[in-house]
């Protein structure tokens, strides 16, 4: 099976496409990366599937499956030579032959690839034979160096500047990419770092617990001043490109909140979320565009009050359809109301006021005393700002009674009603405070590009978002802003592997619902759910395992 | 006046009637029983009571106000607060947040203190589990959790909704302990049960339906002496 799957990435140009990148510059590059895992991922199945007691047999296991893994590129060398296998498969290119022959002849490399092979699934034994948390530390190692492979160009990007920036990067990278010495030192580094971690750890959380409050508030300042400060430079740092992306992060972390705050807090799927970006949009095209269907040239500083109060309102009329609708049924009235709004803004009749598909043009840019907001720099401040106060207002409103309200029709709508909360209430103020925020991000999209077109509110963002705050974990906060950043900034900065990252996308969210369900940085009620029967030991009170369970995802 | 008084309740899930005409009293500080067979109405009627169900015909007072065109949370914020069916806790939250979002009515947080204290008072088990998951607790301390989160609101008349169901002897004697406990506190309890031995030993008053109709009342001494009822609900 491990052996398809490497013939199969190969064949479908994952192989040839990830080649181009050095992991270290001219020895190992990601396409080698991959076929290497496979060898690995095949030794460590091998051994694990023989169990605990058969440790002997295992690592006869391991190198026989990882050998057949090597194996298989082997064959397709061999058979590829023998017979065109372009006609079915165009990614049997002779290119792809030179990445498996690893530079040799292919008679050479047929043995090469195989010991290569079953060193691999060798290797996969050691791992799987390994202390987990031995395990955790040398594959972390790993990872960091894959990482700087993968993300060179923005690192390098980045450490320009002061002369000891610029020697750091010189250390680690060549011209082509990764210095083998440099990524030894990072490795290295990473498992020093780690080892210390273990050792340290427990010493330094008790030594911060033991501070006095006034001390301890202070630290906590300082985290937050390091964490404002990071994304203050930012955009300074990385460019005007990591800017742009960054914004893109930011909208989506806008809507991501105003959809958690839906589906995350309330317990109320909604899968039409985009039209409340939609609204937000429109109504800042309408209100500030110097152009035909422009009706009264606002300042983007009064259309964004606007934007917001349209579509919370419209937030609360499309609550009302839905109020007593529940489970499946909900998906599918939210999606239709969705799909209503682009369709009234695509619609010919509505044409002379919301300009159909030609969407609206000529917004102008956002100014603060005649200095005009731009740029992707600008821009990305303003988003900062937008979504840091967006932010806090869900933080806060999640503490609130109105926030308990939500807490408790999400876990059940019946109860919640008998202990005396209002239903109707607490559900389309779910649906408002969410529209608006989504509103929020459609105010700044507006005026980003600068026009509105239906076609760029599709069905296709409501799912990203949605996609984007389970991944990141229903209901919290830090979860939207990962999974922002995981879901659109990382897509962002890979464009260069094309197509395939998406494939890489869909294998990440599978392998992430499978062993991670409650999302990257779960909300409390989520994590015990999905946890509780493996994680809480008999008696260890709730709160202690939110604690332990906050370290660990923060880890 | 009666504290909570219905006349002549009619309610119906689409064709079905599930009461025809149910009528009856509580008077302030009673523990009054309603009793009957499975599918008699007895849920209906408490859901009726605290608004989750609107009658066709007939009306609910609390202390003379017509109750039936007020919203559930509505109903809570006046003191008539039900435990539901079948221990509907919220299984997630631990039981301190089951607390909390008990006394969501509750407005000033020294209230919610002191209503905590006085659930752990009543029921020293939830004390111990206080951050244990709600959906963890065995099937008597569920019970209990669903009983002192309704507790949480203050309410004046408790509507409960066959707190024995599916509890060991031992667990329903203390059960209907706490309940007379709460009753002498100050609460009058309007009691749904199958059964009927306990409740009836624990009431003042009993109600028997049949089929949505009340087809006897009166002091439950009475009504276990009643030749029918200890034929159809004590087993005798
Ligand atoms: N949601 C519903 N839809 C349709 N019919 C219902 C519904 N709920 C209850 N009924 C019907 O109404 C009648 C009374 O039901 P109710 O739940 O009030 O009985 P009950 O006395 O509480 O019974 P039990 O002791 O089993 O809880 C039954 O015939 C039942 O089938
Ligand atoms: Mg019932």
């Amino acid at each position: 099976m491990f052996g398809g799957a490497a013939v199969y990435l190969c064949l479908v140009g994952i192989v040839e496409t990830f080649s181009r990148r050095w992991v270290i510059a001219d020895v190992v590059s990601l396409g080698h990366v991959v076929l290497l895992a496979v060898g690995a991922g095949a030794g460590y199945v091998a051994t694990m599937s023989h169990g605990e007691f058969a440790r002997r047999r295992g690592p006869l296991a391991a190198l026989a499956a990882g050998a057949l893994v090597g194996a298989s590129p082997a064959a397709l060398l061999v058979g590829g030579a023998a017979i065109d296998l372009r006609v079915m498969f165009i990614n049997a290119s002779p290119q792809l032959y030179q990445i498996l022959a690893l530079g040799h002849a292919p008679a050479a490399a047929v043995p090469l690839l195989v010991a290569l092979g079953a060193a691999a699934g060798l290797a996969g034994w050691a791992l799987a034979a390994m202390a987990p948390r031995a395990r955790r530390t040398l594959l972390s190692g790993l990872v960091v160096v894959l990482i700087v492979g993968i993300f060179q160009d923005l690192l390098q990007l980045l450490l320009q500047g002061p002369a000891v920036v610029t020697a750091v990067r010189g250390a680690v990278f060549t011209v082509d990419g990764p210095s083998a010495g440099g990524a030894a030192a990072l490795c290295v580094l990473t498992w020093a770092v780690l080892a210390a971690r273990g050792r340290y750890d427990g010493a330094l959380r008790r030594a911060t617990a033991s501070l006095s409050p006034g001390a301890q508030r202070g630290l906590q300042a300082l985290r937050w001043a390091l964490v404002v400060g990071l994304l203050l430079i930012v955009p300074i740092a990385g460019g005007p490109f990591v800017a742009q992306v960054m914004v893109l992060v930011g909208l989506y972390i806008l809507m991501g909140l105003g959809l958690n705050l839906e589906v995350g807090f309330a317990g109320l799927l909604d899968l039409g979320f985009v039209a409340f970006f939609a609204i937000g949009a429109y109504t800042v095209a309408l209100l500030t565009s110097r152009g035909e269907h422009g009706i009264a040239h606002w300042s983007f500083w009064a259309a964004v009050p606007a934007a917001m109060a349209v579509s919370l309102v419209a937030g609360i009329l499309f609550g009302i359809p839905v109020l007593r609708v529940r489970g499946d049924y909900l998906a599918i009235a939210t999606l239709g109301l969705g799909e209503i709004v682009r369709l009234l803004v695509l619609s010919d009749a509505l044409r002379p006021w919301l300009g159909g598909s030609f969407g609206i043009v000529l917004i102008p840019k956002p100014r603060i005393d005649g200095w005009e907001l731009s740029g992707p720099r600008e821009l990305y401040y303003l988003t900062l700002v937008a979504s840091g106060f967006i932010a806090y207002v869900a933080w806060r409103l999640q503490d609130s009674p109105l926030g308990r309200a939500w807490m408790a029709i999400r876990e059940d709508e019946d109860v919640a009603e008998a202990i005396g909360i209002s239903l109707v209430t607490t559900k389309l103020l779910a649906y408002g405070l969410g529209g608006a925020m989504g509103g929020v991000g459609g105010a700044i999209f507006a005026v980003l590009v600068g026009s509105v077109f239906p076609q760029s509110f599709s069905l296709l963002i409501s799912i990203n978002v949605l996609v984007l705050i389970i991944l990141g974990g229903l209901g919290s906060l830090w979860g939207v802003v990962v999974g922002a950043l995981v879901l659109v900034g990382l897509p962002e900065l890979l464009r260069e592997f094309g197509d395939y990252r998406f494939l890489v996308y869909g294998i990440v969210l599978v392998v992430m619902m499978l062993f991670r369900p409650e999302g990257l940085l779960p909300a409390a009620a989520q994590r015990r759910e999905l946890h509780a029967v493996d994680d809480v030991p008999a008696g260890e009170p709730a709160s202690a395992i939110a604690v332990s369970g906050a370290g660990s995802a923060e880890a | 006046m009666a504290l909570l008084e219905l006349d002549g309740l009619q309610v119906s899930y689409g064709a079905i009637q599930a009461l025809r005409g149910v009528s009856l009293e509580v008077h302030e500080g009673e523990i009054v029983t309603l009793i009957g067979a499975n599918g008699a109405g007895k849920s209906t009627t408490l859901n009726t009571i605290s608004g989750l169900l609107r009658p066709h015909r007939g009306t609910v007072r609390l202390e003379g106000h017509d109750l039936t065109l007020v919203p559930p949370h509505g109903i809570v914020a006046r003191g008539v607060v039900q435990v539901p069916e079948g221990r509907r806790i919220f299984g997630r939250l631990s039981v301190l947040e089951n607390l909390q979002l008990g006394a969501f009515t509750q407005r000033s947080s020294h209230a919610i203190r002191e209503g905590i204290a006085h659930a752990f008072a009543l029921f020293p088990r939830l004390q111990e589990r206080a951050g244990q998951l709600a959906g963890t607790l065995s099937g008597g301390e569920q019970q209990m959790l669903a009983i002192a989160r309704a507790l949480m609101a203050r309410p004046r008349i408790l509507l409960l909704d066959e707190p024995s169901m599916g509890l060991a002897p031992v667990l329903v004697e203390q059960i209907f302990e706490a309940v007379r406990r709460i009753n002498r506190e100050g609460t009058t309890i309007l009691l749904v049960e199958q059964n009927a031995v306990m409740a009836l030993e624990t009431a003042q008053r009993g109600y028997v339906l049949e089929t949505g109709a009340v087809v006897l009342q009166g002091p439950a001494a009475d009504l276990q002496a009643n030749p029918e009822v200890r034929r159809a609900y004590l087993g005798q």
